[in-house]
């Protein structure tokens, strides 16, 4: 079952590589992982999407939890959450019929043009994952797929719940 | 007034001192010299050279065992460093507290591939409770305070301090302040036992006909032995310790029925199996207790106490889950038991102890006593080392069939008396650890046990005995073989001894003398029990006892692979 951890971690050197460390010494599977400084520049935030049942998961979080710069670890995949991912992807746009296309499906999605060149547009859309998926299945149909990147969920919770010191 | 500046390299120095450390255990080299030139203008922390840093760690660990106190170990950058990695992993596997300070290169040089440059914080990274890098020298005090703070809380471990040479140089002063009353926001171990598990915890072992306490590690880390006696006397149930938590209740406790596990007694093996409730207090379910876990104790509550999360439910679920420190948590279980009037099953308690004894009596840590002429069993020679020093010698072992037979031949009256390389298993480590042990308790008997194989893995540090007159007694058994090793040939790869005998095997007793101590060499049945009196009539030199054991035996009894906690071969062929 697909997981997501939000952790939070004193912003030190080294805290990134311990967390990552971790779940590749005790072959825990990272399917995405995100980090950056938190508006307490103390503080980072990462978000990991994982997969196991619940004595992985419990496993994952305990052990992510022993780390000494670990402030807070949370299962967001418990309750209601709001998760999202961004896709940048590069697309061979040669004719009109292709751009209109391409504009069309990236309308659908609710996707931007943020680039254009002599014959490629770059598309950026946020969803989570499986918006994404079906973006580029979708886009695919209709050209071809020169580049592309994500960056791997975020997540947070719906509603009062926080994740802060 | 102006203030007093120090450079960093005092500031560890002065750091160590203020937090009443009165041994670190290294080796010089050009990071760390500015740390040398420190201590050796001051008198409060006095350092022990010895021959390798692999040594270094161990001997801290062994001190550490041996009195509770964090171990501090020095090592250079680079090799100095790398060298102390299977001596933090051994302390990693078993709760040691140890704080390694590891010399980097400068700051500037870093990630240059510098000269006697590593990442050792990288390359610590799995096998040590944090890590630290020094990158200002005003840091360095409140870092090493953090660095013990962690080290021996909560469930302790190793922690490495980076120290880059800039920081410690001559050139760069600063002011000195350390806060020894350390706090950390993310880091607060659970102390205490939620009330709630307390409950269930009593109400589940009132209910129990067949409990099974089940101790480790944790009982001795924690001083928890008299504690432990009495709520195992209060119970009036069986006890088993692990091979870590051996010495936690007295070895010749009537309630006590050995070690469990793979060279465990039946008794230990056939009541864990049969048990309806098991109290697991600072254990953590190894796979050297546990066997196949498909098959464990099936028919078993569990109830798991450990300060470390972690260790509860990762091998086998828990159903009574308690977090918290062994002693603070059996004090718990204690009052709970006065609160609500806790009285015992004495019925299921005499079928319980019954059946027990009925295991007890196949008696399955006993060998085949040879004849006159025959060669000296293993088992002999540690039953004449219980006898001759009254049970209160310090036992380190280095690792292999000599571990195993000390563990079972040598009933430990006290914790802390027991000193091996439990998780890691680590060869080598039995002498330098001995060497800590006889630093910390210059008066007492403090042994060496150990092997032809393991010993040769440090056997250099002889020289450091000699430098601080660290009288051990080294008792190898001498089997010419990696006992082990080729014990599992025999019983598993079709008698195959493939490189499992060590040839060409110094002569010890020569190799003692040249180091400049006494050694002595035992052949025969006959001289067994007069040359070990002589060996250990001696005080003050360290004296090397080769004794030339039965290459052939076994050390049983031995748990069937794969099988059930209480799978088990009695002797050579024969199951239980």
């Amino acid at each position: 079952m697909r997981r997501i951890l939000a952790i939070l971690l004193e912003n030190e050197p080294g805290s990134l590589s311990r967390i990552v460390g971790l779940f590749s010494q005790r072959a825990f599977n990272i399917e995405s992982l995100t980090v950056a400084p938190t508006e307490d520049e103390s503080l980072s935030r990462i978000t990991i999407a994982t997969s196991g049942d619940d004595c992985v998961l419990e496993q994952i979080v305990k052990q992510v939890n022993k780390l000494i710069d670990v402030i807070k670890i949370t299962d967001l995949t418990e309750r209601s959450h709001v998760e999202r991912e961004l896709l940048l992807i590069k697309l061979l746009a040669m004719n009109d019929k292709t751009r209109t296309e391409v504009k069309r499906i990236a309308d659908i999605f609710r996707g931007n043009i943020v680039d254009i060149g002599k014959q490629v547009y770059t598309v950026q859309v946020t969803g989570d994952a499986e918006k994404l998926d079906a973006f580029i299945s979708a886009v695919s149909n209709e050209t071809e797929v020169i580049e592309s990147v994500r960056s791997g969920c975020v997540g947070i919770a719906r509603g009062e719940k926080a994740l802060r010191v | 007034m102006t203030k007093e500046l120090y450079t960093g390299a005092e500031m560890v120095v002065k750091a160590l001192s203020a937090l009443k450390v009165k041994y670190i255990f290294g080796y010089p080299g050009g990071s760390v010299l500015d740390i040398y030139d420190a201590i050796f203008n001051q008198d409060d922390v006095e350092h022990i050279l010895v021959r390798h840093e692999q040594a270094a760690t161990h001997m801290a660990d062994g001190y550490t065992r041996a009195t509770g106190e964090v171990g501090v170990v020095l090592a250079t950058s680079g090799p100095g460093a790398t060298n102390c990695v299977t001596g933090i992993a051994t302390a990693y596997m078993d709760s040691i507290p140890m704080v390694v300070l590891a010399g980097q290169v400068a700051t500037s040089l870093i990630g240059d591939d510098a000269f006697q440059e590593t990442d050792i914080v990288g390359c610590s990274r799995p096998i040590v409770k944090h890590s630290f890098n020094c990158r200002k020298l005003e840091d360095i005090p409140n870092i090493i305070a953090k660095a013990f703070y962690i080290a021996n809380s909560g469930r302790p471990g190793p922690v490495v301090v980076e120290l880059p040479k800039d920081m410690l140089i001559p050139q760069n002063k600063g002011e000195f302040h350390i806060d020894t009353d350390v706090q950390l926001r993310s880091y607060n171990p659970t102390v205490k036992g939620h009330p709630k598990q307390i409950k269930k915890a009593v109400q589940t072992i009132a209910n129990a006909e067949r409990l099974v306490v089940y101790t480790g590690g944790g009982i001795v880390l924690s001083d928890a032995s008299e504690q432990l006696t009495t709520l195992v006397e209060r119970l009036n149930a069986p006890i088993t310790n692990t091979l870590m938590g051996l010495g936690g209740i007295s070895g010749v406790h009537p309630n006590f029925l050995g070690m469990l596990g793979m060279h465990g007694s039946l008794e230990a093996n056939k009541a864990m199996a049969n048990a309806d409730v098991i109290l697991a207090l600072g254990a953590r379910f190894d796979d050297r207790v546990t066997n196949n876990v498909q098959k464990f104790c099936p028919n078993a509550t569990i109830i798991h106490v450990d300060v470390d999360p972690t260790s509860i439910s990762k091998t086998i679920n828990a159903h009574i889950p308690v977090v918290g420190l062994v002693d603070k948590v059996m004090a718990q279980l204690m009052e709970e038991m006065d609160a609500t009037g806790y009285e015992r099953n004495e019925a299921a308690l005499t079928n319980w102890w019954q059946q027990i004894e009925e295991w007890r009596s196949v008696n399955s840590f006993s060998y085949q006593a040879p004849a006159e002429d025959d060669k000296i069993k293993p088992q002999q020679v540690v039953e004449a080392m219980y006898e001759i020093t009254k049970g209160e010698a310090y036992v380190c072992s280095d690792v292999g069939q000599h571990q195993m037979f000390a563990a079972q031949y040598y009933p430990f009256a006290k914790p802390r008396q027991w000193i091996n390389s439990g998780g890691l298993g680590t060869m080598g480590f039995g002498l330098p650890a001995a060497m800590g042990a006889k630093l910390a308790f210059p008066d007492s008997h403090v042994i060496c046990i150990t092997g032809d194989g393991s010993v040769q893995m440090n056997i250099q540090e002889l020289s450091t005995c000699l430098q601080y007159n660290l009288p051990v007694v080294i008792v190898s058994l001498n089997n010419r073989s990696l006992g082990m090793v080729r014990q599992w040939q025999d019983m598993i790869y079709g008698g195959r001894h493939s490189s499992s005998y060590m040839e060409s095997l110094p002569d010890f007793v020569k190799l003692a003398e040249s180091y400049g101590h006494v050694g002595i060499q035992i052949n025969h049945l006959s001289e067994l029990d007069e040359k070990l009196n002589e060996a250990f009539a001696i005080r003050n030199r360290l004296v090397f006892v080769d004794v030339l054991v039965d290459e052939k035996e076994h050390v049983y009894p031995m748990q069937v692979r794969h099988g059930a906690v209480d799978d088990m071969w009695i002797k050579k062929g024969e199951k239980a």
